[in-house]
Order: structure tokens, then C-alpha cells, then sequence
């Protein structure tokens, strides 16, 4: 006969169980958990890093583990094939393409020239920006993506993306704070690897419980392979967007401070140094991304949103001064694209937009490609 | 209802039937699923009305019992303890109104005071005038399912319920431009009516047992079932309800059992198959039909693990208060035809359908004057019953598809097994054994096709959905 089953006792049990798994969880943390991916067999490689703030329309979430952000991408997908000339673009939200289909952003455009190099591979463009602005950020990234043997690197960059307080803040980068702490180590960057901004986490915050935010990210990611393999839809195309700001206000700060003389301490000049001994002897093209040049209230002032004159033309200078200095590939683009090719933003660009850079980027990678 | 809410219910039923006296089971149920009504009422637009709606379930729960008590219990000694109590109830939450707190039991400020205890005065006095001076007749108990009926109809209707939303929204002195259906969002109301049109159409017939007041509201609002059911039988609930509360470890270990596995299917399965299940969006951005197939079966388990997950959370939870809740899924998308499946896919709606409508129906149909053929007399039944179940999910042409669709499949079963049964009695085990499998997988694909019209929002979108599914566009 069967013994009468003893709910305490079964209830006892599991949360014995339960315990014991969190703990267990805990102390193992497992390390590479997001490399487990369906993406790449099951789904297609997603042709940009996972970042979304509307997930349920987006089909898309921002997650803070880099395993799984770069197993979902196509970039990981295989092993790369030997007439492959591999190019990797990183930067910001302008890179990632904001309001712009995949296809419709600098990368999409490039890869879908059909270059070739002058020993015949085919270049192959991956987009690998993420829409956060940081010269820090980008460099984690790049760190991560070197992995992929990439043979040249294409790194848009603009002054937003430069002082010292901006570097730690992006969430991608405080919640990677062994990552940050090993590329500080690494190149000797000027901040604290204690700094406060870097999320640390506790034993109890490593638990199944701790971890369930993260854990539930990891499956929506995979859930997430459905829509976009069904639709390729990754981000809200809006019908209708406020469009960048062109009338300005008298201020002319920039980072807090009024000017005449921008203070180049407090620009990350050094992180974007250690990009280029990151990348070793494989070649970076620097581009300094367009901006809108706005005609409107106060635009003797102001460019845009983003920038008053002063402040961003003493950048430019540093950054054609720091570029001839250190020998960079450096292509300065930043009045290329006219004020009616901006979407919602002083950096964001319509896909015209996107294709006025790609003719430009285009020459140097060909150039580069064949040297 | 969210996660948050549905522990709680599983804290408050665990602690009750630990705790609770037998004989005070009663009055800890009524307490509760009162309040109940009132937390889980989602907060509305239009000022007092989250508050106005959970009163009002309260006054048509009462004013249900006051038409169908018979008059030896319709006394003073028998109801005072339970209007006491839903008295008490109503206005305590009014007066949550003075206290500078969060309320955690109403979804936002409860009206003023005096218009409260005015209401509570008029509906009183309604209910003391119908238990004093009228007795349950045909024709008032028919003037109230009318009622629910049109109420129902209001409620269900996009275009009504717009227009009433409009009305309310000018009675409060807001603009009646921003109305919209989800105004009128009524937490309950489509199961509360289900219970309300038994037990009237019970009293009509004479077999409705004698209720007091108190049951009668338990058996109402009984708060794990109020959401999403089962909806069970009036005579069956109180068998459980007066039956003295003991429970044993075969109880706890069967409602631990069926909690655990009904959160597993509502928040883990059902949730995360609604990341990618058919909707109004996704169905226009979907490029090949394969996905197509993949999103509408996901659409198909996810709505099958939600309504079940729910289901087993409502039965394990009524184990916990010694009421045996009926089942409601069987395994449906495992059945072999789809009468089977609608034997096994919301038993206790197609149970009540098939007492309230669809038998009364065949049997007029049969014994009129001039008799129909027996096919169409068939072919009329499931029809209307199943655009009737349809419109039931709402007044909306997707829904009348969607019972077009039933109807037309349970008919078409009806014949195609009256056609086989002769001729298919022989076959080897083999052969049945792969109908039987081939016949399941039919009938699943044939309830998939029909979540098509259920999923969407218009005919225009399911036929497009359609066309995509089999490579036409």
C-alpha cells in the first residue's frame, strides 16, 4: 500500500530544494550561460546587437550580457570563411540605426554594395553599434568583438561620446564590471575601477532569485528569435517622430561648462587610443560622424542639440591634431549630410543620410582593404 | 490578474482553510470574495466607477437572491448577518477615501461618503421591497435575465459600450470624446451573469434549491473562480459549501499540486508564448507562411495555457476552501473530433449552453408542428449555438466568424460520423489507431485555423492571415 503523501513534509522538501539550487547557482555562477543560442541554427543571426525599450512591438530587449548580445548576432554565426574580409562596425545609436531598418543603416548599406577586395574576398559589413554614447562602451565591444577576427574596424565617434562622465554610465558598462575593470587593467584608463556606477553584485545577487531578471532576459532573447525570424522587424518604426531640435535658446554650455576653451582632460582621448592598440595591426578607421548643422533660432551658437560651436569645433581640432599625431586612419565627416537627411536626432540619419556616408566610408575601406 | 494577486489569493485560501471554524466558513468566504471584488476591479477612467462596479456586482449578487429565495427563507433572521456584512464591507472602503493611504482594496479614490450610503439606502430598499412584496414568477424572473441579457449586450458591444462610457463619462462631468469599450471593463461580470441566468432560469423551472443570502452570494463571487470560472452549478457548489470543512493531506497535496502546475501554465508557458503568439500586428508583419503556421500555433497553446493555467489555479484554490470546482479542460486538443473537443475545451460554458439553449432549442425545433429534417435541425442548433458562445467572447464579427467556423465543423463531424460509424466498425487496430492519430491532428489544425478569427481583430486581417498560411500571399 501506499504511504499517505505528507504535504509539510513535500513543501519541507522543496524549499530545501529550492534553497540548495540557489546556493549551488549561486557559488557556480555559471560564466558563459548566454552562449547557449538558438540564433544561428534555429533563427537567423540578428543583423544588429539586441537593444530595445518596447520589447513587446520591438521584438527586441536591451540585455546586458555580452555572451548572449553577440550569440544572437550573425557575426558569431560559423566559422568565418576563408574569402571573407571581415569588417566590423562599432559605435553609437547612429550606427545601430535608430528609426532605420537593417538594411537602411551604414552597415546594412555597405554589405549591401557587394565590395570585394583587390585580392578578390568578399567584404562582409557587421553592425555592432549600440545605442548608448561612450567612447568606453564602445571599446568594451570592440574588446569582445576582436574575437571574430575581424580585419578592419570602422569606429564612428562624436564629441558626445567623449567626457570623462559620460564613460561609466551607460548601463551596458556598469552592469559589466568585471569586463570595464579588465580593459581599465588592461590599457591603464584614467578611472576608478571602484567607481560607484559599477553595478557589484553580491553572493545573494548571484542566486536563481538574484538572478531572475537576467535569466528571464536571456529566454525573452531566445523567445524574441521567433518574431525576428518571422518578421524581421527588431526596433518601432513610428509613422511619425518628433523631428531633431534646429531652434535653440541662448546656453551654450557644453558637459557643464560655458567655455571659450574646452578642457581636453576631460575628454576620453585615452580610450579611444586603447581602441587602436586593442585592435593591435588590425586597421581602424576613425570617423567622425556627421551632425546637423542646424539654421534655426540661435544656430550662430548652437549646431544643434548637442553641441554650441565652440565647444564642437575645438573638438575637431584635438580630434585632426590627436589623428595626425598618432598616425590614425581618420576621415572628418561631420557637415556631410544636410539638415533635411536628420530623423529624431542630431546624429540620427535618414536613410539618404546613411548613404552619403557610405559613398565616403566606402573609399576608405576599399583603400584600406587592399594596403 | 497579475502574479502578485494570484499568491495572495493562494496565501488567503491556504490561511483560511487552516484556520477558519467550519461553521464560520460561510461568512469568511462572503467577507472575502466581497473584498475580493473590489481589489481585483481594475482601475477606470471614468471617476468612482471602479468603485460604482464592484458595488453594483455586490447589489446584482443580493438582488439576484431576492428573486430567487423562496419565502420561508427570505427572513430577517436568515439574511441580516450577510447584509451586515457586504454592508460593513461597501462602506469601510468608502471611507478608505479619509485615510491618507495607498488603498491596497480599491483601485482608486472611492467616491464621497454620502453618495455611497445613499446608494446602499436605494438598493437596500429595492431589495427589501422585491423580498417583501414580490415572489419569484415567471415574468419578473424573465424581466431580470433581460436585463442581464441587455446589460450584457451593452457591455459587449464596442459601439454600446462606447456610447455608455460617453453617458457616464457626461453624468461625471468628463469629456465624452476619450470613451472608449475599455471603460466599462467590468471585472467578472461575464461569469457573474452566467451564474445569474442559471439560477433565474432554475427558480422558473423549480430546480433551484433553497439558497440563503449568504450562500447564494459565496456561490456568485466565490473569488477563485470570479475572473475566468469554471462556472459551476448552483445545487453542486452548496453540496460542497455546507458540507463541514476538514481538510486532509490529500487535499493540500491535490490543491498544492494543481496551484503549482497552474502557475507553471499561466505565468511561464501562457506569458512567455505570448511574445510571439498571432495578434493584430504581428500578423501583418509575418513574411512566410511557416511562421505564419508557427505564430498561430502559438497563439493556440498560449490561449490553451492561460484559460487552463487560470482554471487549475481556481480549482486548487477551491480545494483549499473545501469546494470541489469543476473541471473545465480535458486534454482538448488531444481529441479525436471536435465534438470531443468541445467536450473538453471549457466544459462547464459549452455545459451551460448546452442546458440553456442548445437542448431547450432541438427540442422546440423537434416538436414543432413542422418538424425539420433531423440534419438541419442539427445544422440550425450548433450554429446558433456556437455564434451565440462566440458572441458571448464579444459583439464583434471575428467572434460570429469564429461560431460560424465551430458550427459549421461540429456539423459537419456530426454527419461525417454518422456516415462512418457503420462502415469503419471493422477495421484492424492498426488502421483505427492511425485514424484516431490522423483525425487528432485534423481537429487540432481545424481549432488553430479557427483562433485565426479569435486572434484578430477584423474579417479583413483573418483573411489575409489565411491566404499567407497556405502560400496565397
Amino acid at each position: 500500500m501506499r504511504e499517505p503523501v505528507s504535504p509539510l513534509r513535500v513543501l519541507a522538501k522543496g524549499l530545501l530544494l529550492f534553497a540548495i539550487f540557489n546556493l549551488v547557482f549561486a557559488a557556480w555562477a555559471p560564466a558563459h550561460l548566454g552562449d547557449l543560442s538558438l540564433y544561428g541554427s534555429v533563427f537567423p543571426g540578428r543583423l544588429r546587437l539586441p537593444f530595445g525599450e518596447d520589447s513587446q512591438h520591438a521584438y527586441n530587449l536591451s540585455l546586458f550580457n555580452l555572451d548572449a548580445m553577440f550569440s544572437s548576432q550573425v557575426l558569431a554565426e560559423g566559422v568565418k570563411p576563408q574569402n571573407e574580409y571581415r569588417v566590423i562596425v562599432i559605435g553609437d545609436s547612429s550606427v545601430w540605426g535608430i528609426l532605420l531598418r537593417p538594411e537602411q543603416t551604414l552597415s546594412g548599406q555597405l554589405d549591401a554594395q557587394g565590395l570585394a577586395t583587390c585580392d578578390g574576398r568578399q567584404i562582409r559589413i557587421y553592425n555592432l553599434g549600440y545605442p548608448t554614447i561612450s567612447l568606453t562602451k564602445d571599446l568594451m565591444i570592440l574588446n569582445y568583438a576582436m574575437r571574430y577576427q575581424a580585419d578592419l574596424v570602422v569606429w564612428p565617434v562624436t564629441l558626445e561620446a567623449f567626457p570623462f562622465d559620460q564613460q561609466l554610465a551607460s548601463p551596458i558598462v556598469a552592469n559589466n564590471t568585471e569586463a570595464v575593470q579588465e580593459l581599465i587593467a588592461k590599457f591603464h584608463l584614467p578611472f576608478n575601477p571602484h567607481d560607484p556606477t559599477l553595478v557589484q553584485t553580491n553572493f545573494w545577487q548571484r542566486t536563481l532569485i538574484g538572478q531572475r531578471r537576467n535569466l528571464a532576459d536571456l529566454l525573452r532573447l531566445q523567445l524574441y528569435g521567433v518574431m525576428w525570424a518571422s518578421t524581421g522587424v527588431d526596433q518601432v518604426y513610428p509613422t511619425d517622430y518628433s523631428p531633431a531640435q534646429t531652434d535653440f535658446d541662448t546656453d551654450v554650455s557644453f558637459d557643464g561648462r560655458q567655455g571659450p576653451a574646452l578642457d581636453q582632460t576631460q575628454l576620453a582621448f585615452d580610450v579611444l587610443k586603447a581602441g587602436e592598440r586593442e585592435v593591435g595591426k588590425t586597421p581602424l578607421l576613425l570617423v567622425n560622424e556627421p551632425i546637423l548643422i542646424s539654421a534655426g533660432k540661435n544656430s550662430d551658437l548652437r549646431y544643434n542639440f548637442f553641441y554650441p560651436r565652440w565647444a564642437y569645433d575645438q573638438y575637431r581640432q584635438d580630434l585632426t591634431l590627436q589623428a595626425g599625431l598618432n598616425d590614425w586612419n581618420y576621415l572628418d565627416e561631420w557637415n556631410l549630410v544636410p539638415a533635411g537627411d536628420f530623423t529624431n536626432s542630431a546624429i540620427h540619419l535618414t536613410p539618404a543620410g546613411e548613404h552619403l556616408l557610405v559613398d565616403k566610408v566606402k573609399t576608405s575601406i576599399l583603400s584600406l582593404s587592399c594596403r | 490578474m497579475t502574479l502578485a494577486d494570484t499568491l495572495l489569493l493562494i496565501g488567503v485560501a491556504g490561511l483560511l482553510g487552516l484556520i477558519a471554524r467550519p461553521d464560520r466558513r460561510l461568512y469568511f468566504l462572503l467577507g472575502l470574495s466581497a473584498l475580493a471584488v473590489f481589489a481585483f476591479q481594475p482601475a477606470l477612467p471614468i471617476r468612482g466607477l471602479d468603485f460604482w462596479l464592484p458595488t453594483a456586482t455586490l447589489s446584482v449578487a443580493v438582488i439576484g437572491w431576492a428573486l430567487t429565495a423562496p419565502r420561508a427563507l427570505r427572513t430577517w433572521r436568515n439574511t441580516w448577518l450577510a447584509a451586515l456584512i457586504l454592508g460593513t464591507i461597501v462602506l469601510a472602503l468608502a471611507l478608505t477615501r479619509y485615510i491618507n493611504l495607498p488603498s491596497l482594496l480599491t483601485a482608486s479614490l472611492p467616491p464621497q461618503i454620502e453618495l455611497v450610503v445613499v446608494s446602499l439606502l436605494v438598493i437596500s430598499l429595492l431589495v427589501f421591497l422585491l423580498v417583501r412584496f414580490t415572489a419569484p414568477g415567471k415574468t419578473l424572473l424573465s424581466l431580470a435575465s433581460l436585463v442581464i441579457i441587455g446589460i450584457f449586450l451593452v457591455l459587449k458591444t464596442p459601439a454600446l459600450a462606447i456610447w455608455a462610457a460617453a453617458v457616464l463619462r457626461g453624468l461625471n462631468g468628463q469629456s465624452t470624446r476619450t470613451a472608449t469599450a475599455q471603460d466599462l471593463s467590468w471585472l467578472g461580470f461575464s461569469y457573474i451573469a452566467f451564474r445569474l441566468l442559471h439560477t433565474l432560469r432554475d427558480r422558473q423551472t423549480g430546480r433551484m434549491p433553497p439558497v440563503t443570502l449568504a450562500e447564494y452570494v459565496v456561490y456568485m463571487l466565490f473569488f477563485p473562480a470570479l475572473t475566468a470560472g469554471p462556472i459551476d452549478r448552483i445545487e453542486r457548489f452548496l453540496t460542497d459549501l455546507r458540507r463541514p470543512l476538514a481538510l486532509t493531506s490529500e487535499d493540500w497535496s491535490e490543491a498544492g499540486k494543481r496551484v503549482v502546475v497552474g502557475l507553471f501554465k499561466k505565468f511561464v508557458l501562457a506569458d512567455s508564448l505570448a511574445l510571439i503568439a498571432l495578434n493584430g500586428t504581428n500578423a501583418l508583419q509575418v513574411r512566410t507562411s511557416g511562421w505564419t503556421w508557427v505564430l498561430l500555433y502559438a497563439f493556440a497553446f498560449q490561449i490553451y495555457f492561460d484559460f487552463s493555467g487560470y482554471t487549475d489555479i481556481a480549482i486548487g484554490l477551491g480545494r483549499l476552501l473545501g469546494i470541489r470546482l469543476p473541471e473545465n479542460f480535458a486534454a482538448p486538443y488531444l481529441k479525436p473530433n471536435l465534438t470531443q473537443f468541445w467536450n473538453s475545451w471549457h466544459m462547464t460554458l459549452t455545459q451551460w449552453f448546452r442546458s440553456y439553449f442548445f437542448n431547450p432549442l432541438t427540442r422546440a425545433l423537434r416538436s414543432a408542428k413542422r418538424r425539420l429534417p433531423t440534419p438541419v435541425t442539427i445544422l440550425f442548433a450548433q450554429i446558433s449555438t456556437m455564434v451565440l458562445i462566440g458572441l458571448w467572447h464579444g459583439v464583434a464579427a471575428n467572434f460570429v466568424l469564429w461560431g460560424l467556423w465551430h458550427g459549421a465543423g461540429l456539423f459537419v463531424n456530426n454527419r461525417w460520423s454518422e456516415f462512418t460509424r457503420p462502415r469503419l466498425g471493422n477495421l484492424p487496430r492498426t488502421w483505427t489507431k492511425a485514424l484516431e492519430v490522423g483525425s487528432t491532428l485534423l481537429t487540432f489544425n481545424y481549432v488553430a485555423l479557427g483562433w485565426v478569427f479569435f486572434a484578430l481583430p477584423d474579417p479583413a486581417t483573418s483573411w489575409h492571415v489565411f491566404l499567407k498560411l497556405f502560400g496565397l500571399a
